[in-house]
């Protein structure tokens, strides 16, 4: 029972230093391309203008004072805004940013599942059997006979 | 005259369930075109709001003060002439204007008129050294997320605005002011002797 209590611990405190470590451990380069540099309108990744080297500085001073990532946007957000984020938050009206897309393809996917719903419908024969070609009916039928007699085959 | 009667014009085939589909496939095709105009509208009017010109009012969102823990409006400036000027440490230009800023404000800044900075879209702790650096002391705004900035229109910084007593724009310069443009454009337009 006691090995089994402390297996338990062991695995659960295995289970923590990982996630302690990742908090620990934030990089600037992993930050960069989560935040933006609101002068260029741009992840700050890819910004080089003077505001984003500043904004970039401020980051390493934050890692180096052992912030970590969630800290270090908290910041960022209190000196710029929320608009300094390359995602939006996931709560309140900024939801929508993810909420729409995926509302927008579920109307899609019924839309097109009863598009073809119809069309599979409107286009199958009545008695559910294999649609067959329709021929030429009546005087076509018989110009065509007419035709194909003209041609020694 | 005799009315005739025109038959009754229905599509091949159409039931009830068939003209319920047509017309709620029409609906959302229009609901969708109306969506896409709307989007493109709202686009077009968000990204063309222009500078703020001579004669137009200006906005009056309160704003953190950069140093203390206060905020202030441009409401709070109702009955002096102020000098609004848009800047940012990061910037280069606005280096160079500072100095003349500073003097202009020690010749004229007053009761009736003040310079009145708003540090927009920087690092608060950037922003209060470059205040220390140039040893500036008419009032500062923070603007970090440039939302003021993005009502009076302005393109970048820094760019300066002069706001009369009434609250509305006189002047509107993009750009770095320097003392010829103080001295010829701004100072004429100011009460006589110190504000």
């Amino acid at each position: 029972m006691r090995a089994r209590v402390l297996l338990l611990v062991v695995l659960a405190l295995g289970a923590l230093v990982p996630t302690a470590v990742a908090e620990q451990q934030a990089s600037l380069a992993e930050i960069e391309k989560q935040v933006m540099c609101p002068v260029c309108g741009t992840l700050l990744q890819l910004a080089e203008s003077p505001q984003a080297q500043r904004e970039k500085a401020f980051i390493k001073r934050l890692i180096e004072e052992g912030r970590s990532e969630a800290q270090i946007k908290d910041a960022l957000v209190a000196e710029y805004g929320e608009e300094v984020l390359a995602l939006p938050p996931d709560s309140g009206f900024s939801l929508s940013a993810y909420l729409v897309p995926i509302i927008t393809f579920l109307i899609a996917a019924v839309a097109l599942a009863l598009g073809v719903w119809r069309w599979r419908r409107a286009g199958g024969p009545k008695d559910g059997g294999t649609p067959r070609a329709a021929g030429p009916s009546g005087e076509d039928a018989d110009r065509l006979d007419a035709d194909l007699a003209r041609y020694d085959l | 005259m005799v009315e005739r009667k025109l038959p009754k014009l229905e599509v091949a085939g159409s039931t009830p369930v068939v003209r319920f589909f047509v017309s709620a496939r029409s609906f959302i095709v229009v609901l969708a075109v109306l969506a896409v105009v709307g989007l493109l509208v709202f686009g077009l009017a968000s990204k063309g709001s222009s500078r703020l010109q001579a004669g137009e009012a200006v906005p009056t969102a309160d704003l953190p003060q950069l140093e203390g823990g206060g905020s202030e409006s441009l409401a709070d400036y109702r009955g002096r002439w102020v000098l609004v000027n848009f800047w940012a440490s990061w910037c280069l230009p606005c280096r160079a204007e500072a100095p003349a800023l500073e003097e202009f404000q020690r010749q004229q800044g007053g009761p009736r008129f003040t310079v009145l900075g708003i540090d927009t879209q920087d690092l608060s702790g950037d922003a209060r050294a470059f205040v220390e650096r140039y040893d500036l002391t008419y009032p500062q705004l923070r603007d970090g997320d440039g939302a003021l900035a993005d009502e009076y229109g302005t393109t970048g910084v820094p760019e300066n605005f002069l706001i009369d007593p009434t609250g509305k724009v006189r002047l509107a310069y993009p750009g770095p002011v320097g003392e010829d443009y103080l001295r010829e454009e701004v100072a004429p337009l100011l009460p006589e002797g110190k504000s």
